[in-house]
């Protein structure tokens, strides 16, 4: 049932030695961005407003998930299939989360006429005093 | 196994103890253990995904609740909780290469500084989670806060003009909000978060923000998941730290070593996206 264990495969390298150097260069950057994403919100020039700003505060996220994914999780020295799991279970959140907001803003206009024709009346009971 | 017959089974062969039947290489074993563990990470994933959706779509239909209700967090606290739990990543990383290399002193130093980063990163939640709670900032109907509605305007004035304030006033974390934290105006003496002389905060003539309770729902409900998933983190941790002192980890097997740290890297990245959307609003 099992195949002989050949030779070349016997010795193959169980795992990866990603080096420490490489380690402790991924950690630097990713402080250096978390800095980066902190500093942003505090300088004025660079608000661009709540939707840009959402944007770039989830690219610089990304960027360091992408850091974090490919050499803390070895995943620049795995297989390629673990890098497919990894991003075909985010593009599919992110589907999730496009459908959903998609339908948000197709009912946004029949909400904001609900709403305007009495405010009173919408949800009184979830206002507060 | 179909081999109860002794003679039918394969021909003596050397290898490793913890080589299953079912696989050739230990190579090929790893990378199996690697492929379950990143599938079990794409659930985890999906998991929490589902979470952010519930944000997405509350935010892009609420964006007054979100950019109201996000002062009460603590930015400072939030990017400590960040860097501890980049630092603890870190610490994973380099325990995976101490076991790799059979260095089991330096293993359980760094598994023991991982755990050290996470209850770091704990304790700063229950201070957060303490804070709220003191101030009725909670979910749904428990949403009571203790002072009274404040308006936006105020809020500006809180959210630039404040200076880090007296050690034996307020505690020094970031202003939680206007009302949370008010000190009274002083006639002298250092600045608080009212400069001296201040008048009487007035409540704005801004429209008030309605369901404020829906963004402290969506904040204890990822960063509470979250915590619970530190905490089982924090356990498996320990786990191989009692197995590494037993001295279970070689090169020639560490398994559990790299996969606890796929999870612990995943839970860091969670965070990750956590941190901006929660406390970074702006």
């Amino acid at each position: 049932m099992t195949a002989p264990e050949s030779p070349t495969t016997a010795h193959r390298e169980v795992g990866h030695h990603v080096p420490l150097w490489v380690l402790a260069a991924t950690l630097a950057a990713l402080l250096v961005l978390t800095f980066i994403t902190v500093a942003v919100t505090r300088v004025a020039w660079l608000d661009f407003g709540p939707t840009i700003n959402l944007w770039i505060a989830l690219l610089i996220a990304t960027v360091k998930a992408t850091l974090v994914a490919l050499y803390f999780m070895h995943l620049r020295y795995d297989k390629p299939f673990n890098g497919v799991i990894l991003i075909g279970a985010l593009l599919f959140v992110m589907l999730f989360c496009g459908l959903a907001l998609m339908d948000s803003l197709a009912y946004r206009p029949d909400v904001q006429e609900y709403r305007d024709v009495d405010p009173a009346r919408y949800a009184p009971a979830l206002q507060q005093p | 196994m179909s081999t109860l017959n002794p003679s039918d089974a394969a021909p003596p062969h050397e290898h490793p103890p913890h080589l299953q039947h079912h696989f050739d290489t230990p190579a090929q074993q790893f990378e199996s253990v690697v492929l379950g563990m990143w599938l079990f990470l794409a659930t985890e994933i999906l998991l929490f995904g589902g979470l952010f959706c519930a944000y997405a779509v509350y935010r892009a239909n609420h964006p007054e609740i979100f950019e109201y209700a996000h002062v009460y967090l603590s930015k400072p606290l939030g990017a400590v909780n960040t860097v501890i739990l980049l630092v603890s990543s870190f610490t994973m990383a380099t325990a995976v290469w101490a076991a790799q290399h059979t260095r089991r002193r330096l293993l359980m130093v760094m598994l023991a500084m991982t755990i050290a980063c996470g209850l770091g990163f704990l304790g700063i939640k229950y201070v957060e989670y303490e804070h709220k709670w003191k101030d009725g900032l909670l979910w749904g109907k428990h949403y009571q806060p203790a002072h009274p509605h404040p308006g936006f305007a105020t809020h500006a004035a809180a959210e630039h003009g404040t200076a880090p304030p007296p050690a034996a006033s307020q505690p020094t974390t970031a202003p939680a909000g206007e009302t949370a934290w008010i000190v009274q105006p002083a006639e002298s003496g250092p600045r608080g978060l009212l400069r001296p002389g201040a008048a009487p905060l007035e409540l704005s003539t801004e429209p008030k923000v309605h369901n404020v309770q829906v963004f402290f729902a969506v904040y204890f409900a990822m960063t509470g998941l979250h915590g619970l998933h530190v905490i089982a983190g924090l356990v498996l941790i320990a786990w191989l730290l009692v197995r590494a002192q037993l001295g279970h980890f070689t090169a020639a097997y560490f398994t559990p070593v790299p996969m606890v740290g796929l999870y612990w890297h995943v839970v860091d990245l969670i965070w990750i996206y956590l941190f901006p959307l929660l406390y970074l609003i702006h």
